[in-house]
């Protein structure tokens, strides 16, 4: 859905750009190529290790984790398993719907939630090649303690 | 920037690429009953990335070609102020697409003179503040759950973003690859 209205607005704005000028219509495309190429290969080092860790973790590995009575361990289990995993939100989100239909807490849920969108180990590779280790590292590490709180302020919040 | 095509350094770039690649049919080889998973991630991923990466790097090309850095210094530099954040905040939140598909964009902003806070602005706009996901999140998970993580979430944002700007050291706030063609021009 969100990507046939990605196409429409490339198809749109390069058919306006064509006619306005020619020269910067191909230099974005040449950019455009060389970019692809340019991070081709941290992008099959992803892929790879997405879908090697992925197969490891499989939907009963994560419901346990996150599951009922998971207490502490839950929490820091569902952000842990969020920051590794590489799930679009309109899969995530019913399937955490579902989890907390079947008892999983508010906690564990909202932590996962977090740190899906925001932490990225496997994709630190990308990541790295953009903007360097420090701030690769330095942005998953504040953004893996900012779920963990927002986590607790959505339990709080929801709990009252 | 790259000079000429030389078949060494694309042979070193993609070396571990490939041996990762190699890694990966060993594993499936090796583990068979994960191996049916692991492909069909392998393919789940793969079309995602190839879907919806190639119209990012052709809005960047776009974006590139089309805006000069002057006017991005003057909307979302240092001098630029709240309305610099707040632009990064909006372009984040219309994006669509997972989080790596950011990363690009975001270094082609900071090449053309964004400032280091404004891209993690950006980036972190991307991440959780995206607006078809957050009405979806309300659908799924409840007004409360989803309104109470956005507000913590645009908090959060925020106060990452000018943690970034004190922690990372000012000569380690920098682009690696989001190479500007415009400003390789002026160097040559």
């Amino acid at each position: 859905m969100e990507t046939i209205f990605l196409y429409a607005l490339v198809i749109v704005l390069f058919t306006i750009s064509f006619f306005k000028d020619r020269a910067k219509t191909r230099a974005a495309l040449k950019k455009a190529g060389k970019s692809i190429e340019g991070i081709l290969p941290q992008l099959v080092v992803v892929l790879v290790l997405v879908s090697t860790i992925l197969s490891l973790f499989d939907s009963g590995v994560i419901s346990r984790l996150i599951g009922r009575d998971s207490g502490i361990v839950g929490f820091f289990g569902a952000a842990l398993v969020g920051s590794v995993t590489l799930i679009p939100g309109f899969v995530a989100f019913p399937a955490a719907a579902e989890l907390m239909a079947q008892g999983a807490g508010v906690l564990p849920i909202a932590a996962f939630v977090s740190t899906l969108m925001m932490v990225g180990i496997l994709t630190f590779p990308m990541e790295q090649a953009y903007f360097g280790r420090t701030t690769a590292l330095y942005r998953n590490i504040l953004a893996f303690g900012f779920s963990l709180v927002a986590a607790l302020v959505v339990g709080w919040v929801v709990g009252l | 920037m790259k000079k000429s095509f030389s078949y060494i350094s694309v042979g070193k770039r993609y070396s571990i690429p490939v041996l990762m690649v190699a890694g990966f049919g060993l594993f499936l080889s090796l583990i068979p009953h994960r191996s049916e998973m692991a492909l069909t991630s392998f393919l789940n991923q793969g079309t995602t990335m190839l879907t919806v990466l190639p119209p990012i790097f052709l809005l960047l090309g776009l974006l590139d070609a089309w805006v000069p850095r002057e006017v991005l210094i003057r909307h979302m530099g240092h001098q630029a102020g709240l309305k610099g954040g707040v632009l990064a905040f909006l372009l984040g939140s219309a994006a669509a697409g997972p989080l790596y598909g950011a990363f690009p964009i975001a270094a082609v902003l900071m090449a053309k003179g964004s400032s280091y806070r404004n891209v993690m602005i950006f980036l972190g706009a991307w991440s959780t503040t995206k607006i078809p996901m957050v009405l979806f999140e309300i659908a799924s998970l409840g007004p409360r759950f989803a309104l109470t993580r956005l507000g913590a979430s645009v908090f959060g944002i925020i106060i990452i973003a000018r943690a970034m700007e004190k922690l990372v050291p000012k000569d380690k706030q920098l682009c690696t690859m989001g190479s500007s063609s415009e400003s390789s021009r002026q160097t040559q």
